[in-house]
């Protein structure tokens, strides 16, 4: 008996719960319901063109760019610095930096709801220093905020992988060949950087622009992305084929941004790539 | 003579378009040493894999103790190997590594131990029970290796060279104590190596192969004397091979001279190779002597001297206790004991 | 280059930035009002309403079953993929390791989206598989496997061929080979394996929200829920306890891996 049938079950498994589902998200997506039955159909990919949820579609784009931004300037600086002579060696600021993480999500962004409200926390303290008190909560900023917190680590860990396993004797030769400190860090450091920014780049985008927790929690009921369409097509709407489509739609956008990142990533590891 | 323990009966194996051994007939006796030699890719560790149960030949027939054996699992076979990387279970000590064997057949733990103990003492090894493999050097674990794989009284130990990770004075050590514990324990050993000098060492027989095929069985005086072809010639030991012309029995021609040889039988005024060890070519005077020539470079090796010397067409390898500097001429003898014929190979 | 002050002050920023929410949530839940900002007094009385709410306990309830069944099933049919993997010929393994990442890399709203149309499709026509329970578990046990496989794998990769061939050798049947030599040698990868879908599962929302029926919820789902209708004090108390919670077990299994290391270290 060859052992490569011990994988017989997966297979089933996967072809059943895996291709199976996708499968039908592809099916829905290109047909439309009739008297007749099932048929053939652009239009839910049609629909997704309107203005409306091209102006969605957009938004979530433009909200995850920006988020991954500023994690990639906040994290970088941190993952720098926690290689950093003065902060690796204890691991404990390793840990500390870690531990949110493992706190869940949802309660994770919960925090910043009773932050961000009219009465909530910040504006309370606004209003005592006698400012006035901020719209925070249900806006775009809420939002990018919303997933900056939640998404900061996934930037740092790569970056803090590759630089922890960065030759130091390569920064010394740059300096030996004289080099100043901005230099080094943009001809050396940085570049050798890459795949792990790359990686920060891909674990923060993604899920950014396929969020609907933090859109509906810290945007509000009318605020939609991408994943609040999908959800509300799906559930509220009961429109299976558009939501497959636009379902659809964000497999395309992932994969066009993994290709994208796939040219700049050298460092081909496992898909896993955090651990 | 003992009987044979383990037949190859026209054994073929390939991968895929490969050919890794063709038409392998040999047959193994009882008690001997028997040595598989050979360069890289010749078929050797095939061979033994088949014998231990790892691969199925494709054509042919295996046999044990006279039964065809070609599909019996390896846990079926009253055979053990020694793995060329050891193999041991880095999750269990030395003795539990040893006992594996033993306790898969349900003997019981006194027994166990005292023969643990036994072996350990036969490999040199005593009141390494309870040790982490991890801790252990090279050659310490080959020998819990043998131990392990002896303690289960096989009747036949493979060995896949087993001393190729163990530095040189390590390993003529070993090549020592393994033929000891072989003529000890009287069992059959099958060891297969690349490195002619450890086969010449320690086996009854040597089976030379090369590409997948047998080239030659025999002792090691004979395989080292009377090499019945080019490759066996140039595999064991150094040699001199020049192309000659066997004018008629007993007389050769080779470098403008006829030397009285003793082979026979390979017909008149026939195209042969003659092949002449170095250490068989006598160093004489400029003048006396068959062969003239001019000495190219000398090499101390310890031993010996080795030396080149420019004849007319052929640069003879000479090794000699005695030396003449570069740049003097000298005379070559060759006695007729020495001179050994090949018939030529149709490859060539 | 920069220093060491500003590296420090940034550093502090940012653990202010990350912990500052998280505290005051928990300071909060101590508070003897429903305001999240004026301070009324120390009280534990939210902390006895969510023990005592039957829906937080149900949702507990059903995280933790959840998570340990679909760990210990992911975990099974995942290692034995990985052995089978381990064993196919390079076409067939990169065919089957593209398929075993596209879960991975998909988003979860899909996987969620696509697995609730398989099953409505399936309990709609065929009768079988109401969404519930069950099918929310057939879900996490889907995310989870190639955690597991991707945990595995590269322990029978670097597992030396020859060991398996010894045990055999030594007159092992392939049975008994493979749990005394091959399981000890790749069960980190399997702890590992596991301690990550039961981890993954705990945590998800996504995919739960999708794929569950009436009546059944997780923790995560249930806190959505909450959330969404404004804020709860014993949601604050429920966060302090879950922080509380990982915390310890975090030191633990910190505390448990460099006593190994040091273990290691000494032989």
């Amino acid at each position: 008996m060859n052992k490569r049938w011990f994988a017989t079950p997966y297979l089933i498994w996967m072809v059943i719960f895996t291709i199976v589902p996708l499968f039908l998200i592809i099916f829905y997506a290109f047909t439309v319901k009739t008297d007749a039955g099932f048929v053939f159909s652009l239009e839910p990919f049609i629909r997704s063109l309107e203005p409306t949820y091209l102006k969605v579609i957009g938004r979530s784009v433009l909200l995850a760019l920006i988020s991954t931004i500023i994690c990639l300037i906040l994290g970088y600086p941190i993952a720098m610095i926690l290689t950093s002579k003065a902060f690796s060696q204890k691991s404990i600021y390793l840990m500390l930096f870690v531990i949110p993480m493992w706190m869940n999500f949802l309660l994770r962004t919960y925090a910043w709801l009773t932050l961000l409200e009219k009465n909530g926390f910040i504006n309370v303290f606004l209003r005592k220093i006698g400012l006035n008190p901020l719209n925070l909560l249900y806006t775009n900023q809420a939002v990018v905020l919303g997933m900056v917190y939640n998404f900061l680590p996934f930037m740092v860990l790569p970056i803090y992988s590759v630089l922890k396993k960065l030759d130091f004797s390569l920064i010394e030769s740059a300096q030996d060949l004289g080099a100043n400190s901005v230099e080094v860090f943009t001809k050396v450091i940085f570049p050798l950087s890459i795949p792990g920014v790359v990686s920060g780049i891909t674990m923060v985008f993604m899920p950014a622009v396929t969020t609907f927790v933090i859109s509906r929690l810290l945007g509000g009921g009318h605020f939609f992305l991408i994943g609040n369409l999908i959800e509300d097509q799906f559930l509220t709407a009961g429109n299976w084929h558009f939501g497959s489509a636009l379902s659809v739609v964000l497999m395309l956008l992932i994969i066009i941004s993994m290709l994208i990142t796939s040219k700049y990533d050298t460092d081909k590891e496992g898909s896993v790539g955090l651990w | 003579m003992s009987e044979s323990i383990v037949e190859l009966k026209n054994i073929s194996k390939a991968y895929g378009s490969n050919t890794v051994l063709e038409n392998i007939n040999l047959s193994i006796r009882k008690n001997e040493f028997l040595t598989l030699l050979g360069p890289s890719g010749c078929g050797k560790t095939t061979t033994l894999r088949i014998i231990g149960g790892f691969e199925t030949p494709d054509e042919g027939n295996l046999l044990f103790e006279g039964k065809k054996i070609n599909t019996l699992p390896p846990y079926k076979r009253k055979v053990n190997t020694v793995f060329q990387k050891y193999a041991l279970f880095p999750h269990l000590t030395v003795a539990q590594n040893i006992a594996f064997g033993l306790k898969i057949k349900k003997v019981n733990q006194s027994t166990i131990d005292e023969k643990v103990k036994a072996m350990l003492q036969l490999v040199n090894l005593a009141g390494y029970e309870d040790r982490d493999i991890t801790s252990l050097s090279g050659g310490q674990q080959q020998r819990v290796a043998i131990a392990r794989a002896l303690v289960n009284e096989p009747e036949v130990l493979l060995l896949d060279e087993p001393l190729g990770a163990l530095d040189s004075k390590l390993r003529k050590g070993m090549q020592i104590e393994l033929k000891n514990m072989q003529q000890r324990l009287g069992i059959t050993f099958i060891f297969v190596t690349h490195d002619q000098e450890e086969a010449l060492t320690m086996s009854d027989t040597v089976v030379v192969m090369n590409e997948g095929i047998i080239q030659q069985v025999g002792t090691p005086t004979d395989i080292y004397n009377e090499p019945i072809n080019r490759f066996v010639a140039t595999f064991i030991g150094e040699s001199n091979i020049v192309d000659a012309t066997m004018i008629k029995d007993y007389l050769v021609h080779f470098a403008d001279y006829d030397f009285n040889c003793v082979d026979f039988g390979f017909g008149e005024n026939q195209p042969v190779d003659v092949v002449i060890r170095p250490e068989d070519i006598k160093l004489v005077p400029e003048g006396e002597g068959m062969i003239q020539g001019e000495v190219k470079s000398v090499v101390f090796k310890g031993v010996h001297y080795e030396m080149q010397i420019q004849a007319k067409d052929h640069v003879w390898l000479v090794h000699s206790t005695l030396m003449e500097p570069a740049g003097s001429r000298v005379g070559l003898q060759i006695l007729p004991n020495d001179i050994h014929i090949m018939a030529k190979e149709v490859d060539g | 280059m920069v220093s060491r002050f500003f590296q420090r002050a940034y550093l502090f920023l940012i653990f202010l930035f990350l912990y500052a929410p998280i505290g005051i949530l928990i300071i909060f839940s101590f508070n003897n009002s429903k305001s999240r900002v004026n301070w009324s007094g120390f009280t534990l009385r939210w902390y006895k309403e969510m023990i005592q709410d039957p829906q937080i306990l149900s949702a507990l309830y059903y995280t933790l079953v959840i998570a340990v069944l679909a760990a210990i099933f992911a975990t099974l049919i995942g290692t034995f993929a990985a052995m089978g993997i381990h064993n196919m010929r390079r076409w067939q393994r990169t065919i089957v390791m593209n398929l075993t990442n596209l879960p991975v890399l998909n988003p979860d709203i899909v996987t969620g989206i696509s697995l609730m149309i398989l099953f409505v499709f399936l309990s709609s026509r065929f009768r079988v598989l109401n969404p519930g329970f069950l099918t929310m578990l057939l879900a996490h046990i889907t995310f989870n496997i190639p955690y597991v496989i991707l945990s595995v794998l590269p322990k029978f990769k670097q597992l030396d061929k020859n060991l398996y061939e010894a045990a055999l050798d030594l007159g092992a049947t392939p049975w008994y080979a493979f749990f005394k030599v091959i399981l000890p040698e790749i069960s980190p990868g399997i702890v590992t394996g596991g301690l990550l879908a039961f981890t993954l599962s705990l945590d998800d929302f996504v995919i739960s929200f999708f794929t569950t029926g009436t009546g059944v919820s997780n923790l995560s789902i249930l806190i959505y829920s909450m959330a969404r209708r404004g804020v709860n004090p014993k949601l604050n108390a429920l966060s302090a306890l879950l922080f509380v919670t990982t915390l310890a077990l975090l030191l633990i299994v910190n505390a448990r891996s460099s006593k190994d290391r040091t273990r290691k270290g000494k032989i």
